[in-house]
């Protein structure tokens, strides 16, 4: 059985000794008696070698870019640069304290001031924060300026946040926090922007209308001007969530189609490591009328000098970190701008778009795919209802053939793929979205189609092999209602 | 071109096999007019050695804490990290792996979260952490929106000496949601009971309260915990986890809520970010929390097995009914804070502590001897404290500055231009300490 770190403690066991302490003072004498602590405290008591092998076996069991492909879909599972991992870790960059002068940080203001500048002219639009430490905190950011410029207006009104039913889930729950009212309106059957529910939604309140593009099926909103100018139309704000930036980058600016804010994730998009869920970055952009309510401080350059600049204050949204965001994950995601330029950026933006298209072409009579117009941008949906079909049609057993989305995303596991995201976006059935990136190549993308292959011809003849998946994985299925009602959520030693 | 796979040729015939003769047909749906004919302006593309040296001259013109004397704190430490911390953290395996959604093949991630889970309740005394916040300005803002939808009452009520920068994000996390604050202000560096006494009323959902304060004082949280818990209001403590080895675990003063900055624990300061807060409860309040949770279930062979939990709270299930819109979080900070204690030991984290607060002192002692500095204040700390200063903080630091030392923060943002805030940890000798009171005395004589 996998043990915890705390059942493999022995007493008096020490992995880490400081020097011997100067200076000749008890702690007693700092702490009087009320404050002191009454228990003990109960870490695990380990040696290095003991703590080293504990987490290089848990490490063990995770699946990772390194190891095998990553087609999450959604989440831009690029590989991540070892030289930015060797740039971070430059003691002068790690051992920086937000409070030192600004004389003493030139070089990291610099780095931040041409990041922002870098974004800002991706994006098509005027100037950028980089605080948002996630896609979500970005959300939140970018709606909170929304909301500051309708309030600069005089219109308090104007609290409703127009959105498609496709969108991620954080984005109602962001507009939620923001203090605003969720509209959320139907896609129509191509799975697009409904023009006619958009229009039926908008009215005096509307404060904006949020929409990730390329949208969670990956495919790009052709009818984008018509909505931008209907929200427009009655001074509404578009905002543009960033999930799916990477196959645009060079391709259109989001800031010259009708957007007037959006955030990017860095950690997807700029090839920042996803840490195993964070930290990551939701750098936000803006276009000229809103840059005033930009979180505060912004990086400046003042003749050639850095500075922190507080001069917006008063028409600020305020703060929404402690200091200046992610600053590591920003530094990764500056050096891969500088890496790639704006020839690269816009060639891994292409490459992505005819990884995407290449599966999907290979696939199409393969897999249900019930958005399929044709092409796609980075990404793809597609479905378990021809597997299931199948199967029926070879074996006549309903209950041996009731194959899910779930059951061939755990067999992906097996074969040493990391699944699809699934059962998302909730506007189709049983989607699994497969996302293959412009790091991956050709032959990976070929075994991967192969191995797609083999599933269905696996659902189709011995689908007990696929609804018993995965096997080979360092667990099997896990009991996820027993760790709801017996929940155990801390090790009790 | 690095990090793209596909050459040219490769390309081609994979256009080909797609059935289109150019990239441009595979975009039809982006209107002609908005595609960009040009490439964007940007830097030319830069190989990993031009970077590297590009990388190098921006660094040299930092001057970082690991060089200066360096005695700032406000919230970020700088204490000793163990080389084996980033070791861990660097492996590619923990990395390069997104959110543990395939519990199958992120065991590794998700065990390290419940043990993370596990220490976060040993130090603070509570039944269940999550799994980290992005740092411990928004716990403490996602803490008192908690207390909102639990007591379903309208007004939060702040000590005036918790972090300043704690107040500015708590300001832009709950100002849309129609939540009244009240800020009790300090009397000689610290809150008097009475002050929260006064300020409740029929609307408070909470009280947060911070100790060590910002100045570093220790407030009184039993006095607290009596005035608060005669109502409904939920208490919430903000508190550092370095002093938790020595000082009282929040439950021994019935805390409801605790949460803090997590970045002392073995991440370094890096200009302010990647940080990450903490938040744990009692479980009577799980089903209010944000944020993701680690459980430990079985497999199908019955196999000991990690997943995340209690999911039904989450924006991707509830959408704008969640009870935050956090996603990712910071989980590698979690990580390096997971295996920093893990390192450490309860031996390890006592020592630290135990050094950094009799350092600490022995600094105080020696600036209250100097002509012209003292204490502000006449409470017991940690390690940070506030001194009053001959001249304004301000021109002090310039002056520390020159001789390579940084001198802590300066209080003027709180309206006390001549208060200096002084942070020690492990990692000042004597010498260091000694170094620091000549040179305040210098720069007081000069």
């Amino acid at each position: 059985m996998t043990k915890t770190i705390f059942e493999k403690s022995i007493p008096g066991r020490i992995g880490f000794i400081l020097p011997q302490n100067d200076v000749d003072i008890n702690i007693n004498d700092c702490i009087p008696e009320k404050y002191r602590r009454k228990n003990e405290i109960k870490l695990p008591e380990l040696s290095e070698l003991d703590v080293m092998r504990h987490y290089i076996e848990l490490s063990s069991k995770n699946h990772f870019i390194e190891k095998g492909f990553y087609p999450l879909g959604s989440c831009t599972m690029k590989y991540n640069p070892k030289s930015h991992e060797a740039f971070v870790r430059s003691s002068c960059l790690m051992d920086l304290h937000p409070y030192q002068p600004e004389e003493t940080v030139q070089g990291a203001l610099e780095i931040l001031y041409e990041l922002q500048n870098d974004l800002a002219t991706i994006a098509g639009m005027k100037n950028t924060t980089l605080q948002p430490v996630a896609g979500a905190h970005g959300e939140f950011t970018g709606l909170k300026i929304i909301r500051a410029y309708h309030l600069a207006k005089g219109n308090a009104h104007k609290n409703e946040i127009i959105l498609p039913d496709a969108a991620h889930g954080t984005n109602p729950a962001s507009v939620a926090l923001a203090g605003m009212k969720v509209v959320e309106i139907k896609s129509n059957e191509k799975g697009m922007v409904d023009l006619v529910a958009l229009k039926a939604a908008i009215n005096e309140n509307t404060a904006g209308f949020m929409l990730t593009n390329p949208n969670t099926l990956g495919l790009f909103e052709p009818q984008i001007e018509q909505i931008a100018a209907a929200i427009h139309g009655v001074d509404g704000l578009m905002y543009m969530d960033g999930a799916n930036m990477n196959p645009i980058l060079g391709i259109v600016h989001p800031g010259k189609i009708g957007f007037d804010v959006m955030h990017y994730n860095l950690h997807k998009t700029m090839s920042t490591p996803h840490g195993g869920g964070g930290p990551g970055s939701g750098a936000v952009s803006v276009v000229e009328k809103l840059e005033k309510f930009l979180p505060y401080p912004m990086v400046n350059k003042i003749d050639d000098k850095f500075t922190l600049d507080y001069s917006h204050k008063e028409t600020s949204i305020g703060k929404i970190h402690s200091f200046y965001g992610n600053f590591a994950v920003n530094v990764r995601a500056w050096a891969y701008i500088k890496t790639l330029g704006g020839k690269g950026l816009r060639r891994a933006a292409e490459n992505s778009v005819i990884n995407a298209n290449y599966i999907m072409k290979k696939l199409e009579k393969v897999y249900h795919i019930p958005h399929n117009h044709t092409y796609c941008m980075h990404e793809f949906v597609a479905t378990n209802e021809w597997q299931k079909q199948r199967c029926f049609e070879n074996l006549g057993d309903k209950e041996k053939c009731n194959i899910k989305t779930l059951d061939i995303a755990k067999r992906l596991l097996d074969k040493g793929y990391h699944a699809p995201t699934i059962y998302f976006p909730l506007i189709v059935h049983e989607a699994m979205m497969i996302e293959p990136t412009e790091t991956e190549s050709k032959q990976t993308l070929d075994e991967f189609i192969a191995t797609m292959i083999e599933i269905n011809d696996e659902c189709v003849n011995t689908p007990e092999v696929v609804l018993n998946a995965p096997t080979t994985t360092p667990i099997r299925r896990v009991d996820d209602v027993k760790a709801v009602k017996e929940l155990n959520v801390r090790f009790v030693w | 071109m690095p990090y793209i796979s596909n050459t040219d040729r490769e390309r081609e015939e994979m256009l080909k096999e797609i059935g289109v003769s150019k990239f441009e047909e595979l975009v039809v749906d982006i209107p002609e007019k908005f595609r960009l004919k040009e490439l964007m302006n940007l830097d030319a593309p830069m190989s990993e050695l031009e970077l590297s040296k590009r990388v190098f001259a921006l660094t040299g013109k930092n001057k970082c804490t690991n060089v200066f004397n360096s005695f700032m704190g406000g919230g970020i430490y700088e204490h000793f990290i163990p080389a084996a911390v980033d070791t861990i953290i660097s492996r590619p395996e923990f990395l390069t792996a997104y959110t543990p959604y395939q519990a199958e093949v992120s065991q590794g991630t998700l065990q390290a979260i419940y043990e993370y889970q596990s220490m976060i309740c040993d130090l603070t005394g509570m039944e269940i952490s999550n799994a980290g916040m992005y740092d411990g300005a928004s716990a403490t803002a996602e803490a008192i929106i908690m207390s909102i939808r639990k007591t379903r009452k309208s007004k939060a009520i702040i000590a005036g000496t918790i972090n300043p920068r704690y107040k500015e994000v708590i300001k832009s996390y709950t100002e849309g949601l129609g939540i009244e604050i009240e800020y009790v202000p300090a009397v000689n560096g610290i809150i008097k009971p009475e002050d929260i006494e006064k300020a409740i009323c029929e609307k408070t959902s909470c009280v947060v309260m911070q100790t060590p304060n910002y100045f570093g004082n220790f407030e009184d949280m039993f006095a607290m915990d009596e005035i608060i818990h005669k109502t409904k209001a939920l208490f919430i403590a903000v508190v550092d986890p370095t002093s938790l080895a020595v000082m009282n675990a929040p439950c021994e003063y019935n805390a409801d809520i605790v949460v803090g900055e997590g970045q002392a624990l073995g991440n370094k300061p890096y200009f302010g970010g990647p940080l990450f807060g903490f938040l744990a409860t009692k479980m009577e309040y799980n089903r209010m929390m944000p944020g993701r949770i680690v459980g430990e279930t079985v497999d199908a062979d019955g196999k000991r097995a990690f997943a995340l939990t209690l999911q039904a709270r989450e924006q991707h299930i509830r959408r704008d009914k969640a009870t935050s819109n956090i996603c990712s979080n910071q989980a590698l900070c979690v990580l390096a804070a997971t295996v920093y204690m893990s390192l450490l030991g309860k031996a390890g984290l006592l020592e630290i502590a135990n050094q950094s607060a009799t350092k600490a002192k022995y600094l105080a002692d020696g600036i209250s001897k100097i002509d012209g500095y003292s204490l502000a204040f006449n409470h017991p700390f940690f390690k940070e404290f506030t001194i009053k200063t001959p001249m304004k903080a301000s021109v002090l630091k310039d002056k520390l500055l020159k001789k390579n030392i940084f001198a802590g923060i300066d209080l003027a943002e709180i309206g006390e231009e001549n208060m200096l805030l002084i942070a020690v940890t492990e990692k000042k000798s004597k010498n260091d300490l000694d170094a620091f009171i000549t040179a305040l005395k210098e720069v007081n004589n000069d």
